[in-house]
């Protein structure tokens, strides 16, 4: 099974619960964490362990400037401005370019190759017995986050139990998180903003076919307006984290609040009963 | 010597627009035969990855120096490899204007990097 987390509202608390909801299963299954926020991984705070590390590339054009005629074709088609046909040359920009192939199927000539950039990495650990953890990285200044993602899903294709991070927003890198997977875990806080954007991810998830449910943390016991959306929408409420110091305190020493609080180890194993629950 | 002049309007009476790569139209003159030739640009509203486009509009049509107000930094690139000098053009005049400082040699290069 594959779940994602997702939220919509950056700082709800996804990546608390992926740790937790990743640290809980592992102690009775194998089970992966794989961080998809390749912008700003950050699942590995939670795991300090050694990781293997493996680059990811993506395919850039090259001209041969023996063949190229400079007709400008590439150039007119590259919606991205990655390439510029000059008056004796053809100036190519990679870290614009969006690996779309189309520069070398319009080019008469032949004259463009696609070749290896990385523009990433994907880190991969065992922080525990049975967890493993796959990190996606992007580049600082890269814009291809969703090569990255689809590298750091594919280093986990083969267990039987995956959990992504995804990251914030409704955007490419989202999709492609959540893209694939059984079931959606949205988490939201008791904010106007939260409400607002769990409507977007809600959306987001209805449009792929993707069944969700949803984690209200720092609750502050008003959530009338989150449980009418979510009765409203047909959203099962999995669980509510209350507004905790304790619980801030865990969190921000990088402490796993099912290993270090009482009852929240069993409160997470509901969560994965109630997240399988909605795939049925 | 062909010159290409960002403007918010074709023709030469046209104010110039301070953006390179954003502006709405680039004149494009020949300052031997002074026919002025105005070209809308289908990048104003693009996404990104604009300025290396725009100068390969200015490369198609000879260009070989532009006047505007500000240049980015992808445009800048393409805009020095293809050999376009780019002249900063900051009042509120037309192309005409501008290009008449520019021959007049009152206006400054924008370094290119």
């Amino acid at each position: 099974m594959k779940i994602a987390i997702a939220s919509g509202k950056g700082g709800t608390g996804k990546t608390m619960v992926a740790a937790n909801l990743g640290f809980t299963l592992a102690l009775s299954r194998e089970a992966a964490l794989v961080d998809c926020d390749v912008e700003e991984p950050n699942l590995h705070l939670f795991f300090p362990a050694q990781a293997l590390t493996a680059p990811v590339t993506t395919p850039v054009p090259e001209i041969d400037p023996d063949r190229c005629t400079l007709c400008g074709e590439c150039g007119k088609f590259c919606r991205f401005g990655a390439l510029s046909v000059l008056k004796d040359r053809v100036l190519v920009f990679p870290h614009l370019c969006h690996s779309c192939g189309g520069c070398t199927l319009v080019c008469p000539q032949g004259a463009v190759r696609e070749v290896p950039r990385t523009i990433g990495r994907v880190a991969c650990s065992s922080p525990i017995p049975r967890l493993t953890l796959v990190s996606g990285v992007l580049n600082e200044g890269e814009v291809q986050a969703p090569a990255v993602i689809r590298a750091a899903k594919a280093l986990s294709k083969a267990h039987p139990l995956t959990i992504y991070d995804a990251s914030p927003g409704t955007a490419c890198p989202v999709i492609e998180t959540i893209d694939g997977s059984d079931a959606c875990i949205l988490v939201t806080e008791s904010t106007p903003f939260g409400l607002h954007d769990l409507r977007l991810a809600a959306e987001v998830a209805e449009k792929m076919g993707i069944p969700a449910g949803v984690v209200i943390n720092r609750s502050d016991g008003r959530d009338e307006e989150t449980l009418a959306f979510c009765r409203e929408r047909g959203l099962p409420v999995l669980m509510t984290i209350p507004f905790s110091r304790e619980i801030a305190a865990v969190q921000n020493r990088g402490g796993l609040i099912c290993r270090d609080l009482p009852g929240w180890e069993e409160r997470f194993m509901a969560l994965f009963d109630g997240i399988a629950g909605v795939v049925a | 010597m062909i010159v290409g002049i960002t403007a918010r309007a074709p023709g030469t009476d046209a104010p110039v627009e301070q953006r390179f790569a954003r502006a709405p139209y680039f004149v494009f003159v020949d300052t031997e035969t002074g026919k002025a030739e105005s070209v809308e640009n289908p990048l104003v509203n693009a996404v990104g990855g604009v300025g290396p486009r725009a100068v390969q509009m200015f490369s198609e049509r000879g260009a070989t120096a532009a006047i505007t107000g500000q240049v980015g930094g992808n445009a800048a690139r393409a805009l020095k490899e293809g050999g376009i000098k780019v002249y900063a053009y900051r009042g509120t005049g037309s192309v005409a204007d501008a290009l008449a400082d520019c021959t007049a040699g009152k206006l400054q290069p924008i370094p290119l990097l």
